[in-house]
């Protein structure tokens, strides 16, 4: 790139107004912001914050499954507002605790610090543009999903069957959240999801308005880097998916409180279409998670292998291929449902399908390594934690895929340990890697690189002795989402507890290193990784000026993507 | 003897004055009784030595009309054991392939592919760390290697998919016109198994409490034993009995919520929903209990209404469904002798005073029996 940021940011004079990187108030610069780089950082902020909540949630479950039995479920019903909670509240509060640590950690965690955290910070920059398309959408979209996160918290606390708190699991099945179900806080869970979805549509309209408008003179689409397509990619996902299930939880709601029978056999509905339409949305959602960490993955192994990503147009049609057939497999996840012997072989071979583009990308990745000269600095470190993790996430879900074999591993703890692979060791590694690629660029301030690689090493240990004894509980037959359980499982699920306990560990490790940036961190430059970071953020300052790209930068008909 | 055999003969005994003494009331009083200190073992046994000297007097009678005790399970066998980290031993034929797929075609394929992947990172750290490879190459395209990388995938997925498309087929094989039928019925929280074709008896099957946990149901076995005997949170008071080597249809439904019908060692689960009937055959190899757990998030008690599989030889299997109210051994006519019609009376009042101390609603059977 022979453009550089002096060159963008010298204008600032010929505009009007005296001084560009003037900024708001606090108020109106965090409350009423319209600046992409704020929007961004708030997206970051509050999906640490709603980690946080959901990983503490995570971490009652772990300590309540430590042993067979149930221990601490009554204390927890009363942190939830039971004053006397009888055996039935108490077993109820898991289900609570299953429901909300699902639906927080998809929807107010990955999604906002994926897509509308590091989405939102680096797609205009790395495209050259000032800003997102609609700046004002950008900023309801952000506190429509803060509202959705204070709905969700606030079900918790009322009446939701037989205790309190919405307990139907993340995927929030009828008739169990209809008639299964009495009191407002399913209402409160379905609104939030409502306010998260509207949130995520204008997200969406705003990232795919913004990718095909707003790209600087000469950036083509296939120019863009890999992390912008990823995005844009995942926004068609949920322009086209969360409108179905707007729609499916409308239909609970009104069968709740109207009268309806859309899922409810007494009055000709079928439960099965809930788990249809659910799915629809559903499975696309978790591509929605992944896509946007398989472009972080590749800004950094292009960067610090000092290559260009190998097979450029591969990888960026494997990831549009990836979301096409990510629409046409949602029945994967139904094959116990009692669907028709063409429907689940057809579903199988889709589902298998979806290897092919995923080994492509991991390929990809590996030859982009290949005769490079490779830097291990923590970005780097976390990418190949990535590469190896989601490898291993993704072979089990090619034997989930099959529908013969789903018989006995449905609903066990084998599906927790795969999804966990590909979300809790796949995204949020992509996450922590994106991190601390990116948290010098936002912050101006160097990270400890010594605490991010320890960081890194007490996590992955941690993450896999967690999950990896949950493959050996499902092959045994353990199911999902119970409390209790038989004495046979107690030896893997306490090595379970035991991992939660050292990635709990590194967690605060990295806040340790997060103060330490703010306090004692080093001031970073503009292009602190060097020759091998050639996306445009690099061209500007750490942070970058409040508003960038007054003048468009213009990308040469050579330059690489 | 053990206090859990004195019990089960003295349930078998007290069955069994039933039936020679059709309207004698006081045994069946002791029945009613028996069940209902659910979780006091003393209580239990006292009734047993009480009744035990009746036991020989009667048991004649009992074999040659029906008769039950339930199969100690063996351990290890049709339920997880501790620290194992494979599959539970298959004891169906769609197990054993199932357990083939997953053994010997999947599980070696996905650890070729992890290793794989591992190997290339770690040349990659070796060969092309910045300190061996200080310059980079700009390599970016080889049309060859990626024709490679994705077919390769495409003809490994075409293997595993000839196999898994010939086992989902075969477990879509519908069972023979003859074959028994059982309906199984998820509720909240307990399961209930009916028996059309042995006379529409039904069973209701709860799980049995776990010692020193907080009750979580009434769940007591009909022919007593210790409560806690079996696996701890699988072992259920009345089990889902079912005759050994031959094919049975399951057509699986639900009372009010979602609920998925589930045993490992079977390589069956089914979800039973509300408002469709499901079918699917069930084929034990070998006789033996067999333990699984509902499977789809249906309410509080969730974790707690396990499923037994009893499989048993077809004598046996017959003795079981004549022990029930209004029990007829199926592919026969309903018996219509007095001394057979006595001991559905009985068994139909004992049932209904038994049932009376559980949660659920009365034995569906107890009332068409006479």
């Amino acid at each position: 790139m022979a453009t550089t940021a002096e060159h963008f940011q010298a204008h600032g004079d010929d505009h009007g107004h005296a001084d560009h990187d003037h900024k708001p108030a606090f108020f109106a610069r965090w409350f009423m912001s319209t600046n992409h780089k704020d929007i961004g950082t708030m997206y970051l902020i509050f999906a640490i914050f709603a980690g946080i909540v959901g990983g503490a949630f995570s971490g009652m479950m772990r300590l309540e499954l430590a042993h067979p039995g149930i221990q601490y479920l009554d204390t927890f019903a009363r942190w939830f507002g039971a004053t006397n909670p009888d055996f039935n509240a108490t077993l109820h509060t898991w289900n609570v605790l299953i429901t909300a640590h699902g639906l927080i950690m998809v929807f107010f965690m990955v999604m906002p610090a994926i897509i509308g955290g590091f989405g939102n910070w680096f797609v205009p920059i790395m495209i050259g543009a000032p800003d997102m398309a609609f700046p004002r959408m950008n900023n309801i979209s952000f506190w429509l999903t803060v509202a959705g996160f204070l709905s969700l918290m606030t079900s918790a606390f009322v009446p939701g069957g037989l205790g309190n708190g919405a307990g139907t699991g993340w995927t929030v099945y009828a008739p169990l959240s209809t008639y299964g179900s009495t009191g407002p806080a399913v209402d409160f869970g379905i609104f939030a999801l409502h306010l998260a979805g509207a949130g995520s549509i204008m997200g969406a309209i705003n990232f795919i308005t913004t990718i095909f408008n707003m790209r600087a003179p000469g950036m083509t689409m296939h120019k863009m880097p890999l992390f912008v397509w990823s995005v844009l990619v995942t926004a068609f996902l949920l322009l086209l998916s969360l409108p179905v299930l707007a729609a499916a939880i409308t239909m609970l709601l009104t069968d709740r409180n109207f009268g309806t029978t859309f899922f409810d056999p007494a009055g000709g509905g079928d439960p099965i279409l809930y788990q249809h339409l659910f799915w629809f949305f559903g499975h696309p959602e978790v591509y929605i998670m992944i896509l946007p960490g398989f472009g972080i993955i590749s800004q950094i192994i292009s960067t610090f292998s000092k290559k260009p990503v190998f097979g450029y147009l591969g990888m960026a049609y494997a990831m549009v291929a990836i979301g096409v057939v990510g629409f046409i497999v949602w029945a994967h996840h139904m094959y116990t449902t009692g669907l028709s012997v063409n429907t689940k072989m057809y579903f199988t071979a889709a589902t298998m399908v979806i290897a092919v583009p995923t080994g492509i990308k991991i390929f990809s990745w590996i030859a982009t390594m290949w005769g490079g000269s490779v830097e291990f600095k923590s970005p780097m470190v976390w990418a190949m934690g990535f590469i190896f993790l989601f490898t291993v996430g993704g072979v089990t879900g090619v034997v989930l895929a099959n529908g013969g074999v789903d018989d006995v591993l449905h609903d066990t703890y084998y599906v927790v340990a795969h999804f966990h692979y590909v979300l809790s060791l796949g995204a949020v590694t992509a996450l922590f890697a994106g991190f601390y690629y990116w948290f010098p660029k936002m912050s101006g301030r160097w990270h400890s690189e010594l605490l991010a690689h320890i960081h890194f090493w007490v996590f992955f240990v941690g993450v896999n002795m967690i999950f990896f004894p949950m493959h050996f509980l499902g092959l045994q037959g353990m199911p999902r989402r119970y409390p209790d359980y038989a004495e046979a499982y107690a030896q893997w699920n306490s090595v379970a507890t035991d991992g939660y306990m050292i990635m709990a560990a590194s967690l605060v490790i990295w806040f340790i290193n997060i103060a330490y940036a703010f306090t004692a961190g080093k001031k970073a430059e503009g292009n602190y990784w060097g020759e091998g970071a050639t996306t445009l953020e690099w061209t500007l300052s750490s942070p970058p000026p409040f508003h960038q790209f007054e003048t468009l930068p213009v990308i040469e008909a050579t330059a690489h993507h | 003897m053990k206090s859990g055999e004195i019990a089960r003969a003295a349930s078998q005994a007290l069955k069994a004055l039933g039936l020679s003494f059709a309207l004698a009331l006081a045994p069946q009083a002791a029945l009613a009784v028996a069940p209902a200190p659910a979780a006091s073992a003393p209580a239990v046994t006292s009734t047993a030595d009480a009744a035990a000297p009746a036991a020989d007097a009667a048991a004649p009678v009992a074999a040659a009309a029906g008769s039950y005790t339930p199969l100690k399970p063996i351990e290890g066998v049709g339920m997880p054991v501790d620290g194992a980290i494979g599959l539970q031993q298959q004891y169906s034929p769609l197990g054993e392939y199932g357990h083939w797929m997953h053994n010997v075609v999947l599980l070696p394929i996905i650890t070729v592919i992890c290793v794989l992947v591992l190997v290339l990172l770690l040349i990659v750290i070796v060969r092309y760390n910045r300190r061996a490879n200080p310059v980079a190459s700009k390599t970016s395209h080889n049309t060859l290697i990626e024709v490679i990388w994705t077919l390769v995938p495409v003809l490994i997925l075409i293997g595993i998919a000839v196999p898994s498309i010939d086992l989902l087929a075969k477990q879509f094989k519908p069972a023979p016109a003859k074959a028994l039928t059982i309906k199984v019925t998820g509720n909240q929280w307990f399961w209930t198994y009916g028996y059309p074709d042995n006379g529409d008896f039904e069973v209701v099957s709860n799980m049995l409490n776990v010692p020193g946990q907080p009750t979580i149901n009434n769940g007591v076995r009909d022919v007593g034993s210790k409560p806690w005997d079996g696996p701890s949170h699988l072992e259920v008071d009345n089990r889902m009995v079912v005759p050994v080597g031959e094919p049975i249809r399951l057509q699986i439904t639900a009372a009010d919520v979602i609920h998925s019908f589930a045993v490992p060692s079977l390589w069956f689960k089914l979800d039973a929903v509300p408002g469709r009937i499901n079918e699917k055959v069930l084929f034990v190899e070998k006789p033996g209990v067999y333990y699984g757990q509902c499977s789809e998030l249906c309410g509080v008690k969730h974790g707690y209404m396990p499923i037994a599989v009893e499989a048993l030889p077809r004598d046996k299997y017959n003795a079981w469904v004549l022990t029930h109210a209004g029990g007829v051994i199926d592919g026969q006519k309903k018996p219509e002798a007095a001394p057979a019609a006595a001991a559905p009376v009985a068994d139909a009042t004992a049932d209904a005073a038994a049932d009376a101390s559980e949660a659920p609603a009365a034995d569906a059977s107890a009332a068409p029996a006479a």
